[in-house]
């Protein structure tokens, strides 16, 4: 996820089948921003609770929410800009 | 006759406070702190218009605030100034919800991120902070921004800590670990557990088998210095690379570090002659974002 991109609109952590992602708030460029960032117990094991979205395909319930584009799968490492 | 002896306490190391003597503040001078209350040391700093004025480095007690006050108060000795002439103050750290002066808390990523920006300049890209309990691995862009970062698990291992248990055990002063480490002709073997409780056992396993006090500090370190290359690997090493926090000074992790990755540190500045301290990165850079924040502030 990437914390500059994201604008704080909550449509991925709706759209998330798992419920492993939730609202922060994170102290960026002097100010307290609102981003979407995973659940701390989803953390260690986020690649398990993402299976069943097929993150693979880069085409997950929460990278199509994100009109931000600032949600993408690493599981293929091409998806890594 | 007594039984018990007094027991030398090797893994003490020295507090001490620093005053800038070429920076003499005036009221009109735009006076800010930044208190970075470790989960072993608390260290503080003054800054006048964003130049380092005054630090201190404390270590931290069983009680937060009252550490926070300890290291400020221990910050602003022997300055002439007063709380009161703190125009913002930023605490951060493991303690940093408990540091009752503080206008703000901000994350000890940030504030080291911009701490090193400060110390070394705008060409560090990769910090590793190696605090009492944790190990962080942050990339930071020319102006000292967090890019990302990643952090160890919860778990003293390879640690601050862990090097203090082990100057206990040993018996070395902590401050000379680092040397005594590289007194070793081959490097040895690195221990097997990181863990601090299992890598002391471990080590006592190998002072039995004969080997010198150096031989095994060097294993130890070696498995340190691994798993903090390790971290620095997966966050991805772009250099320049700079080590901060209090492991900054033991030169036996920051070599093993540049021996295992390839590369060279920016060297770690001589703080004993007075040259900014890395273990303090973390208050300088609050210090800084202290400035930032009370300028954005008065702008509104």
């Amino acid at each position: 996820m990437d914390s500059d991109k994201c604008t704080g609109c909550a449509k991925c952590t709706e759209s998330c089948p798992q419920k492993a992602l939730e609202m922060v708030t994170e102290f960026i460029d002097l100010e307290d921003k609102t981003i979407a960032a995973i659940k701390e117990m989803h953390r260690k094991k986020i690649q398990y609770t993402c299976t069943t979205c097929k993150p693979e395909t880069n085409q997950t319930p929460c990278t199509k929410a994100c009109n931000a584009k600032a949600i993408w799968c690493v599981w293929n490492p091409s998806n890594l800009k | 006759m007594s039984t018990t002896t007094n027991k030398e306490e090797f893994w003490r190391w020295h507090e001490y406070h620093r005053i800038m003597p070429n920076i003499k503040p005036t009221n009109k001078d735009l006076i800010t702190a930044g208190v970075d209350v470790g989960s072993v040391g608390s260290k503080a700093a003054v800054m006048v218009n964003g130049q380092a004025y005054s630090w201190g480095i404390t270590r931290t007690g069983s009680n937060s605030p009252e550490s926070a006050k300890k290291a400020l108060n221990y910050a602003l000795k022997d300055t002439g100034l007063e709380l009161t002439d703190l125009k913002y103050i930023v605490g951060t750290g493991y303690g940093r919800v408990n540091v009752p002066m503080a206008n703000k808390a901000i994350t000890e990523i940030a504030c080291h991120a911009k701490g090193a920006n400060y110390i070394w300049g705008p060409s560090v890209r990769t910090v590793l902070d190696v605090g009492g309990q944790d190990i962080k691995a942050i990339k930071i862009d020319p102006t000292g921004r967090v890019v990302s970062f990643l952090m160890n698990d919860k778990c003293a291992a390879g640690t601050g800590r862990g090097m203090e248990v082990f100057a206990d055990l040993l018996q070395i002063p902590i401050e000379e670990i680092g040397t005594t480490s590289l007194k070793v002709e081959q490097e040895p073997e690195p221990v097997s557990c990181t863990c601090v409780a299992f890598a002391k056992t471990e080590a006592i396993g190998l002072l039995r088998k004969g080997w010198s006090k150096e031989k095994v500090l060097a294993a130890y370190t070696r498995a340190m210095a691994v798993r903090m290359a390790n971290l620095i690997n997966r966050v991805g090493l772009e250099p320049d690379l700079v080590v901060t926090g209090g492991q900054s000074k033991n030169v036996g992790i920051v070599s093993r570090i540049e021996t295992i990755l390839g590369v060279k540190c920016l060297p770690t500045p001589n703080w004993r002659e007075g040259a900014l301290d890395p273990m303090a990165a973390g208050a300088f850079g609050a210090a800084l974002l202290a400035k930032a924040l009370y300028e954005k502030e008065q702008q509104t």
